[in-house]
């Protein structure tokens, strides 16, 4: 089991209060993103849940027992972090048997666990080197081979991919949502970039500046951000934010809509401007386009679509994507 | 891009080194030389073609005993070396791993001690040894020692376990280590070349510490700083003699840093280079 409930949490570091007032429910099995700008306190969240930082105020439970004062042993998470912490003058077997040696676990066991961690990540013949020896990739298996043999509750995970290159993110990724359909276990995944956050997650948190701004399921937070900073958050390239007579005409301060909800046409539409910078990706060519008393908008169009630096293009919003923001940011439904 | 250097270059600049080398290595040379000549030949003066005779050697041993003011080096050296790291562990250790707002004032307050002139605090020294019986005692020595090199001791180890990433320590105790579990199977293990690089160069510091060692010993805790300095009043025109014991007092030293000089080096220059 690990269901993970966080109630009136409140951390602060001396008199710079890093997260106000979280309240938070985690399913058993999920695969929750925390995700938000660098600051927003998602590590400092995470490492809460770990117990690795003390709360301020409030209360953490797991599975209904109160751990708020537990230490990090007791709780029975697992941790990956982002620059791996694998134990330097350790080999990669007795890495990954380390957490079972803590718990005072026959050598038998140990071995046949550790053996069968290392052939789930591809790390059978590497047993015998010191993390040293082994590539970013590499390393970051043996991280979280180093989680999965004491099965515990959740896996914790704080930026477990950035330190790798683009590809090799993309393949860990894979591998790592391949991992919770085959354990399902609870995980938490700290990040701040929201592809993962979109590709892996079952539920999003949104963090800023400490506060919760949406929870909700991926394409949720796609389609009906609650305010103006998760409009622009969750979405890649971002949603393209309008405001003054543009805005009014819709009854709101400010309107969204994403790039790939603008119809294109070289003769007619609603916003008329002039192409800029196109950014050409093969299968989808995103056009920045210099709108008239409006401003930079993008807009995505299909890879093949022929428009050059300086020429005019029309731009119409496709019916019913369009966001409406009050004055305090917050969605008009 | 590599800079690419003349095979010119690197002569002129290889023997350039081996010149500041020399230079700094001539007064031992000279004294190892000197060591194996005759007092005649010694006091002639700057020949360095000795006659390879031992007769010193054997005439320092005959006139003071070698092995007692060796055995008072070695263990007034060891024994604040190990009192020094036994206190400055925690300390470091305290100081890297949970700072303070105050941490950098305390470790540049310690080492504002090192400034201060020791021969400010003698006669206080003095007569605190005198009074509480600790003038030429291997005791007295050894506190005055460790408390001499530690500022130098938890700046070494403080600098080292800085060196030790934070999350490792946290990855360990995720892993259910206990606060001793922790010590024992991560940190130690990481830490164990600084403190051994820290210790050999306290030993060292300790065994050259020749100011407190001369001023408050007479026969019985002298060492060989002492015993050294013993040979030049009475023996102060026998420039053989007195090289041989120099050689003698040095040697031990000079060996241990030979073959230890590479972890020296090492825990000397940690985290300058990364």
């Amino acid at each position: 089991m690990g269901n993970i409930t966080l109630k009136n949490v409140h951390k602060a570091f001396g008199s710079a209060v890093i997260i106000p007032d979280i309240d938070l429910d985690i399913e058993d099995g999920e695969f929750v993103v925390f995700v938000g700008p660098s600051g927003c306190g998602k590590s400092t969240l995470l490492r809460l849940i770990a117990g690795l930082e003390d709360t301020t105020a409030g209360a953490i439970a797991i599975d209904g027992v109160d751990v708020t004062d537990a230490p990090p042993a007791k709780r029975g998470l697992a941790m990956v972090f982002q620059s791996y912490a694998l134990y330097p003058h350790m080999s990669v077997y007795n890495n990954i048997a380390f957490p079972l040696k803590m718990a005072k676990v026959d050598k038998a066991e140990i071995d046949k666990k550790v053996r069968g961690a290392a052939a789930t990540l591809n790390l059978t013949n590497y047993l015998d080197r010191r993390p040293g020896q082994l590539s970013g990739g590499q390393r970051q298996r043996v991280a979280i081979g180093r989680a999965i043999v004491r099965q515990p509750k959740a896996f914790l995970f704080d930026e477990p991919l950035s330190n790798l290159d683009a590809a090799l993110r993309g393949t860990m990724r894979l591998e790592i949502s391949e991992l919770h359909h085959q354990l399902a276990t609870t995980m938490i995944y700290v990040t701040h970039d929201q592809v993962e956050a979109m590709t892996m997650a079952d539920k999003i948190v949104v963090l800023n500046a400490g506060n919760i701004e949406q929870v909700g399921s991926p394409l949720e937070l796609y389609k009906t951000p609650k305010n103006l900073f998760v409009a622009g958050f969750i979405g890649s390239p971002r949603m393209n934010l309008v405001t003054g007579a543009e805005a009014a005409k819709h009854g709101a301060k400010t309107v969204g809509v994403r790039p790939e909800h603008l119809k294109l046409s070289t003769t007619e539409g609603t916003w008329k401007g002039t192409v800029g910078v196109a950014e050409h990706l093969g299968s989808d060519t995103f056009l920045h386009v210099q709108c008239d008393g409006i401003g930079q908008i993008t807009a995505r169009a299909d890879g093949e679509f022929g428009l050059n630096h300086g020429d005019t293009v029309w731009l119409t919003p496709e019916e019913g994507k369009l966001h409406r923001f009050n004055e305090a940011g917050e969605a008009i439904r | 891009m590599a800079r690419r250097i003349s095979t010119r270059r690197k002569i002129i600049a290889t023997a350039a080194a081996w010149s500041v080398a020399f230079v700094i290595f001539f007064p031992i040379l000279y004294m190892v030389l000197t060591s194996v000549k005759t007092e005649a030949e010694a006091i002639a003066g700057t020949s360095l073609i000795p006659s390879f005779t031992f007769e010193n050697y054997v005439e320092v041993q005959a006139q003071r005993d070698y092995f007692k003011p060796f055995m008072n080096s070695v263990i007034i050296a060891v024994g604040s070396t190990l009192i020094g790291i036994i206190i400055a562990v925690p300390a470091a250790w305290s100081m890297a791993f949970s700072p303070t707002k105050r941490t950098k004032d305390i470790l540049m307050w310690m080492l504002s001690t090192k400034m201060m002139p020791a021969v400010g605090v003698l006669v206080p020294m003095f007569i605190i040894f005198r009074d509480t019986g600790l003038l030429d005692t291997r005791l007295g020595l050894t506190v005055v020692l460790t408390l001499i090199n530690l500022p130098i001791v938890v700046w070494m180890l403080y600098t080292y376990f800085r060196e030790i990433p934070g999350e490792i320590l946290e990855a360990a105790r995720m892993d259910g280590a206990s606060l001793t579990g922790e010590i024992v199977y991560v940190l130690t293990p990481m830490a164990v070349p600084g403190i051994a690089s820290t210790m050999l160069l306290n030993i060292i510091l300790a065994w050259n510490e020749a100011f407190w060692t001369i001023r408050l010993t007479a026969a019985n805790a002298a060492p060989l700083t002492a015993f050294i300095a013993s040979f030049s009043s009475p023996q102060g025109l026998f420039w053989a003699k007195l090289s041989a014991a120099s050689t003698l007092a040095i040697a031990p030293i000079l060996i241990m840093g030979w073959f230890s000089q590479r972890q020296l080096v090492r825990g000397l220059t940690f985290g300058a280079v990364k």
